[in-house]
């Protein structure tokens, strides 16, 4: 059994072998700590470890950090997810120091999306580092035990690091390079965009696998049940960098409106058996979005529960 | 080149309205050529407002001169003899322009024409594009020629992010992904090996994050 980095659950279940899950959980657009809490101990028996976005869609909401620390003090573990949009270096490496205070021991770094799209689209962006600088300097913090200025930590960060990988973004040819980009600067996990196009995934984790990255790094599979036929229109045609094929939408459309959902759900969970047995897929992600009550059911009947005793 | 575009004439109107003699002030160089603040500008400016003030009823003198330079000592000393027949100056230059006046004819109002843009090509007729933010490192070298710096939405050194879609980026389908653009060279370069060197942490104190730069030359000084 390889080394723990931190005391990470979710890297314990995926050093072990297990099938690792995540779910995902926003911050909501107010101060009230009961919307995390409440949506944290929906999923808390089903995952490994829960996701707390970091102002995402570059809608200003709660902070992920303060998020995840009321997480961590219901007992549930947080991935804190870090875009390097809103913050310098020196901010970054004051709340990686922040977070392991409270001994928050995941973290996910990524770029943001644009502030453009959110509610303060005439702000400055910061892009001090990028997401992949990101994920080394977690690491130098981490396993050097020094400031990116050089200086000793007194208690480095005890952080077990991911980053994201969105198989289906263009070019698809850079798709692998980029990932083992990210597996060089660090990357310990990582978690997908969004999973629909089935067979263009599995493309992608061959020619990973053939790498040997999936060796280096475990996977986990993105996954977002749709609510409806307009939800998969609006994945497909609205969001960057998400691939939804036609199939997807038609086996919507073709049941009754209030059957959607539940159609969605089975899509869903059809997916994640599919990929539990492909080589390279280490777990899965579940970003039930604004749906975190599905989560569990998606568990249970992905066979994913109970989660394994570490 | 510096890109400039005019500012809109209800700001101009707006900024010069109490003064009763302006001269506006045009530059020969980058806002020139991108038809923002030469000499066919101080025309057009210059008309539109005594056209404004005259159906106003209001009196002004509105004098025109265009300078080869605003950005250069001996180019702005011509306008010394002139000055005091105005009692403020609306400058064409960019922005660099409208500082060095201001800071030689210390008590004359220096009020900006344009809005300085980028520092950009002239892609087409009627389009000029940013090409560099002169972050006084540059990276070129390694990115195949195209700068993540400046072209790049992120400013992603190790891009492209998750949002590239059929060569564009999230924030609008008129703009090129600038990674798409750097994997298209190194690809005709051959050198899509050089794709997955990490670029290291950057370092922006040379950029804006540093404070104002200078470049100091002592071979060069008299």
């Amino acid at each position: 059994m390889s080394e723990y980095v931190s005391n990470s659950r979710l890297e314990r279940v995926l050093k072990a072998g297990h099938l690792g899950v995540t779910s995902e959980c926003g911050p909501p657009r107010g101060s009230d700590p009961e919307e995390v809490k409440k949506k944290g101990l929906l999923i808390k028996d089903h995952v490994d470890a829960v996701n707390v976005t970091d102002n995402q869609t570059a809608m200003t909401r709660m902070s992920s950090l303060a998020a995840c620390i009321h997480l961590k003090l219901l007992g549930i573990e947080p991935v804190l997810q870090m875009v390097t949009r809103d913050r310098n270096r020196v901010a970054l490496q004051s709340d990686i120091l922040g977070a392991a205070s409270f001994d928050i021991p995941n973290m996910l770094c990524l770029s943001g999306d644009h502030q453009s799209f959110g509610d303060c689209a005439q702000g400055q962006n910061v892009h001090d580092l990028d997401s992949m600088q990101l994920v080394q300097t977690v690491r130098y913090m981490r396993d050097e035990g020094k400031f990116l200025g050089g200086d000793d930590i007194k208690r480095p960060p005890k952080i077990f690091v991911g980053a994201a990988a969105n198989p289906f973004a263009d070019p698809f040819e850079i798709r692998v390079p980029r990932l083992a980009k990210k597996i060089a600067c660090g990357a310990e996990f990582i978690q997908t965009q969004c999973i629909y196009n089935i067979d263009k995934f599995k493309e992608w984790i061959r020619r990973a696998a053939d790498r040997g990255l999936t060796e280096k790094t475990f996977i986990m599979a993105g996954m977002t049940p749709m609510k409806s036929v307009g939800m998969a229109k609006y994945m497909k045609n609205k969001v960057p960098g998400m691939d939804v094929p036609e199939e997807i939408i038609a086996r919507l459309a073709g049941v009754e409106k209030k059957k959607q959902a539940e159609e969605g759900i089975n899509i869903c969970v059809e997916h994640i058996q599919e990929l539990k047995e492909i080589p390279g897929v280490a777990g899965f992600h579940i970003m039930a979005i604004e749906w975190e009550e599905k989560v569990p059911e998606i568990v249970e009947r992905s066979g994913l529960y109970p989660r394994p005793e570490i | 080149m510096i890109i400039a575009e005019k500012k809109p004439i209800e700001e101009i109107i707006q900024e010069v309205k109490d003064f009763d003699r302006i001269l506006i002030l045009g530059c020969n160089e980058c806002v020139t050529v991108c038809e923002a603040g030469g000499k066919k500008e101080v025309e057009v400016l210059a008309s539109v407002l005594r056209m404004y003030f005259m159906n106003q009823g209001q009196e002004k003198t509105i004098g025109e001169r265009t300078l080869e330079r605003q950005c250069d000592h001996e180019y702005l000393e011509e306008i010394r003899n002139i000055i005091d027949d105005y009692d403020a100056i609306v400058s064409l230059a960019c922005g660099v322009g409208v500082q060095f006046a201001a800071e030689k004819y210390l008590t004359m109002p220096l009020l900006p024409g344009v809005n300085t843009i980028c520092l950009g090509a002239n892609e087409d007729r009627g389009l000029w594009t940013e090409r560099c933010q002169a972050c006084g490192t540059c990276v070129l070298a390694r990115t195949g020629g195209i700068c993540p710096v400046s072209r790049c939405a992120k400013r992603v050194l190790n891009g492209p992010c998750g949002g590239s879609t059929n060569g564009k980026c999230e924030i609008s389908k008129d703009t090129d992904c600038a990674w798409q653009l750097i994997i298209d060279r190194l690809k005709a370069l051959d050198k899509m090996d050089d794709y997955e060197k990490v670029a290291p942490v950057k370092d922006w104190s040379t950029d804006r994050a540093g404070g104002p730069r200078t470049v100091t030359r002592e071979d060069v000084k008299i």
